[in-house]
């Protein structure tokens, strides 16, 4: 026990979230000061976190995934349905409750329908949400008729801007989404289902495993995730602008996993670490913004620092760390590998 | 005997003392093989004897570490298989490798298209393509796409194409294990066509009545040796059977106390459990406390019974009945509920999950069948890994360490001890000593024994007739996808057994 946790303290994760903080702070010497104004803390972390919540959630969703070998190009599309349907929603006069949960229901329904892709017809995840991130922006333009649908509504505009417990809401909901998610799967046997089924597929129905129910579960539950994401962005906007709501953000998802350390061959994985990517993400967008460099270097310095942690996520530091010569491969084996 | 007479040419191909090494596995030591102009050889042995090994060296996929390979007696070394093949080695397996969405005359001319001034030259490739596949009796539309041609037409033009590139020799890997009976009829028409023109051909399946209908010389390979090359004429297809599984010719029965049948009350019941094109109706009962063993070459229809048992295939009739109880398994989670388990012949494939560690390998299935909201909590899955991981002997260093670590032997134990967590009462174990060493092969027929003590029904599949005898209380046969007989008490036995897997062929030599 005692080295498992001395192995987490060093993950590259954490090193990679110091580094980005401490260079953050050099830039921009007031980046960890924060203030306490109108009942709520305000500040460039806080802020950090708050721009960061929409990625997070979408990450908390697409870790369960990735965890299964799969993974979900719809969840921006996704995401921009749900603000519309909520947006047009409330101008047309429904009660804000029920456009939330409409928003909620319509997010589950798509990953439902990227599941059944996926398990029932058998189709390549990534083709399979591929269907959806292409047409779902289609139907988010038909549901708002191809325009931004503004709104005035309290509730919304709380999702997306509002604080809660001193907290941005977008980061509150975040946090309360990733910990249920985390108990989800680890007080019951889903986590270790989802992490065979991401292993060995073939195994996990011989060992008794119904994987097309859990991939459907998965999927489901992504979309909800999305749906959660569109909402705050939604809301933190005003408005449902079909065409950028979350527009690349499932890049930047599956980036979080994958800086979190779940590999994309599935398997292991850990929805706090996807979390910490997320975080990592979005501090490297904030500490470009503020410290005054334009905007154009944020997309060659996020590269740097992901291929970076790659790296050192990669099974060839861990044998330069362990100081292990490289044992020469018989060429048969060189083939046959990889 | 075989060098008396020779009915084909010179040797074409050789290989001499081949010797061929993979980590710690020796795959092939000391092959000699031979293939003449003008003659069919077929190339046969069991899973893990060596014939793909053997196969790809011949063919430029492998370099050999020991030995040498000659090509009209002289020494070659082939980088690739493509450099085999530009010498005059063309080879065609099980799946087409062609492109099914170009046409059949593209296809033919691939890579080497006649061309003019650098442009292919459609017209006289066409023309080209009929005349070829004319002389292999195939009169089709060569503009037409592959993909629209049975399965057989496209292994033809397969053929073609490896004899037009190559033209010396012929390695057939399995070509006729997709193909009816109409279409292995066609194919061999095909193959007797090359023979006459000269060709040496080298051809591998599982199937003995091919062997013998179409090859003149057979070579046997077991366990990365040569068992010996003959001559089919005089040879039964009993005797190389013997071969493939390692029989002396003067093996005798040894009473092992165990063969008296049937004990217990019946556990299981199979009731003409089948599916079309995998296995013929079988009707089974296995008793508490009995081990039914499952004897059959390769491709007999052993794996796919037992896939059908356990629900991994759909069967399309027969009932099955647990304890005198009519139950539905469609699916492996039901079988799972009804007390089975399964021990797959791929272990790495079907049965570990390499990068979960031994204790959750161990407890899978427990927790599968427990459901997603019982979750065995970490003493518990301690407890039950511990318990089973000593009772089996799995030698891990700790039980959180990943499976994929640990050897052969301790992986199948894994696997066992995942079914024997659960509690089971039918449990199928699919060749479970195949590539796993001597020490831990002892150990799973020592567990097999003592599971049937402690009033499992077990159905062994083993390739390994010592094993078998050992411990089947009774033994079914399966021959080309069908239960062809039931053994039991003194007939018991290796030489029964052969003789059974061996029947019909004979006549077919």
């Amino acid at each position: 026990m005692k080295l498992r946790n001395l192995s987490f303290a060093l993950r590259p994760q954490y090193a990679a979230l110091v580094a980005v903080l401490l260079i953050n702070w050099l830039l921009f010497p007031g980046f960890f000061n924060i203030t306490w104004q109108d009942g709520r803390l305000f500040g460039s972390v806080i802020d950090v976190l708050n721009r960061g919540a929409p990625v997070a959630i979408l990450a908390v969703g697409m870790t369960a995934v990735i965890a299964t070998k799969g993974v979900d190009l719809s969840v921006g599309a996704v995401m921009a349905i749900a603000g519309a349907v909520a947006a047009t929603m409330v101008t047309a006069g429904f009660p804000a409750l029920l456009a939330v949960a409409a928003a909620l229901a319509i997010g589950l329904a798509c990953g439902l329908w990227n599941g059944v892709l996926v398990t029932l017809l058998d189709m390549q995840p990534i083709i399979a949400t591929l269907v959806l991130m292409v047409a779902g922006r289609g139907l988010a333009q038909l549901v708002t008729e191809g325009s931004i649908v503004t709104f005035a509504d309290p509730v919304l505009i709380f999702i997306g801007t509002g604080s809660f417990l001193g907290l941005p809401t977008p980061v509150v909901i975040a946090l309360a989404l990733a910990v249920l998610a985390t108990l989800a799967v680890r007080r019951t046997a889903l986590g270790l289902m989802i992490e065979a089924v991401g292993v060995n597929r073939s195994a996990a129905r011989f060992a008794g495993i119904s994987s097309r129910v859990l991939l459907i579960v998965v999927y489901a539950f992504a979309g909800f995730c999305a749906a959660v994401a569109g909402l705050i962005v939604a809301g933190d906007i005003r408005g449902a602008d079909a065409n950028n709501a979350g527009l690349w953000l499932e890049l930047d998802a599956i980036l979080a996993v994958v800086i979190g350390g779940t590999s994309l061959l599935g398997g292991r994985f850990s929805i706090p670490m996807s979390v910490l990517g997320a975080m990592i993400i979005q501090a490297m967008n904030t500490g470009i913004l503020i410290s005054g460099f334009s905007p154009e270097f944020n997309l060659v310095v996020k590269s740097a620092v992901i291929i970076l942690i790659l790296v050192l996520q990669s099974p060839m530091a861990a044998r330069m760390v362990a100081r292990k010569p490289a044992a020469p491969e018989p060429a048969a084996a060189r083939r046959t590998a990889r | 005997m075989q060098t008396a007479t020779t009915d084909a040419g010179a040797p074409v191909l050789q290989a001499r003392g081949i010797g061929k090494v993979f980590g710690q596995h020796r795959a092939l030591d000391g092959v000699d093989f031979e293939a003449r102009a003008g003659e069919v050889h077929a190339l046969l042995g069991e899973n893990g004897a060596g014939k793909s090994t053997l196969i790809k060296i011949l063919t430029g996929a492998y370099q050999p570490d020991e030995g040498e390979v000659l090509l009209n007696g002289a020494p070659v070394a082939f980088r690739d298989p493509l450099q085999a093949q530009a010498q005059g080695i063309g080879t065609v397996y099980q799946e087409v490798n062609l492109l099914p969405n170009r046409s059949v005359a593209e296809n033919l001319f691939l890579g080497h298209q006649p061309t003019r001034f650098g442009l292919i030259r459609k017209s006289v490739i066409e023309a080209r393509a009929r005349e070829v596949l004319a002389t292999y009796g195939l009169e089709i539309d060569v503009r037409a796409e592959l993909g629209s041609y049975s399965v057989a037409i496209q292994q033809i033009v397969a053929i073609a194409r490896a004899v037009e590139l190559s033209g010396k020799v012929l390695v057939l890997d399995e070509p006729t294990a997709s193909l009816d009976r109409n279409e292995v009829q066609r194919m061999f028409d095909v193959v007797e066509r090359l023979k006459k023109r000269g060709l040496a051909i080298i051809f591998i399946t599982h199937f003995l009545d091919q062997v013998f209908a179409l090859s003149d010389r057979v070579t046997i390979l077991r366990n990365g040796r040569k068992v010996g090359t003959e001559r089919l004429q005089d040879v039964t297809a009993t005797d190389v059977v013997r071969m493939m599984l390692g029989k002396d010719l003067a093996f005798e029965h040894h009473p092992t106390g165990i063969n008296e049948g049937p004990t217990g009350p019946v556990r299981v019941e199979f009731n003409g459990l089948g599916k079309a094109g995998r296995v013929a109706p079988f009707s089974l009962k296995l008793h508490e406390g009995e081990v039914v063993g499952v004897a059959g070459l390769l491709g007999s229809g052993r794996t796919e019974m037992a896939r059908l048992m356990f629900g991994v295939d759909l069967p399309d009739s027969g009932q099955v009945s647990v304890d005198g109880k009519p139950t539905t398994i469609r699916n492996p989670a039901q079988a799972v509920a009804a007390g089975f388990g399964f021990c797959p012949e791929d272990r790495k494939l079907d049965g570990i999950f390499g990068d979960l560690s031994v204790r959750e390998n161990i407890i899978i299935a427990l927790q599968a069948k427990l459901g997603w909201f019982r979750a065995l909590n970490r003493d518990e899955q301690d407890e039950i890994a511990g318990q089973y991981a000593e009772a089996l002997d799995i030698r891990a260093a700790n039980h959180d360490m990943p499976v994929k670590l640990l050897s052969g032997g301790n992986q199948q134990k894994v696997i066992l001890a995942r079914w024997l967590a659960i509690d089971p009462s039918f449990l199928i174990l699919d060749e479970p000593t195949r590539g796993i060493d001597v020490g831990a092969h002892a150990e799973i027929v020592r567990t097999i024994n003592r599971l049937r003590e402690d009033g499992l029904a077990l159905l062994v599949i083993s390739s390994e007739l010592d094993e078998v005898v050992a411990y089947s209380n009774r033994i079914v046969v399966m021959r080309d996808r069908e239960l062809v007989a039931e053994l039991s008490g003194e007939d018991i036995a290796p030489a029964v057994i052969v003789k059974a897997i061996a029947e019909n062929n004979t006549g077919a030599a």
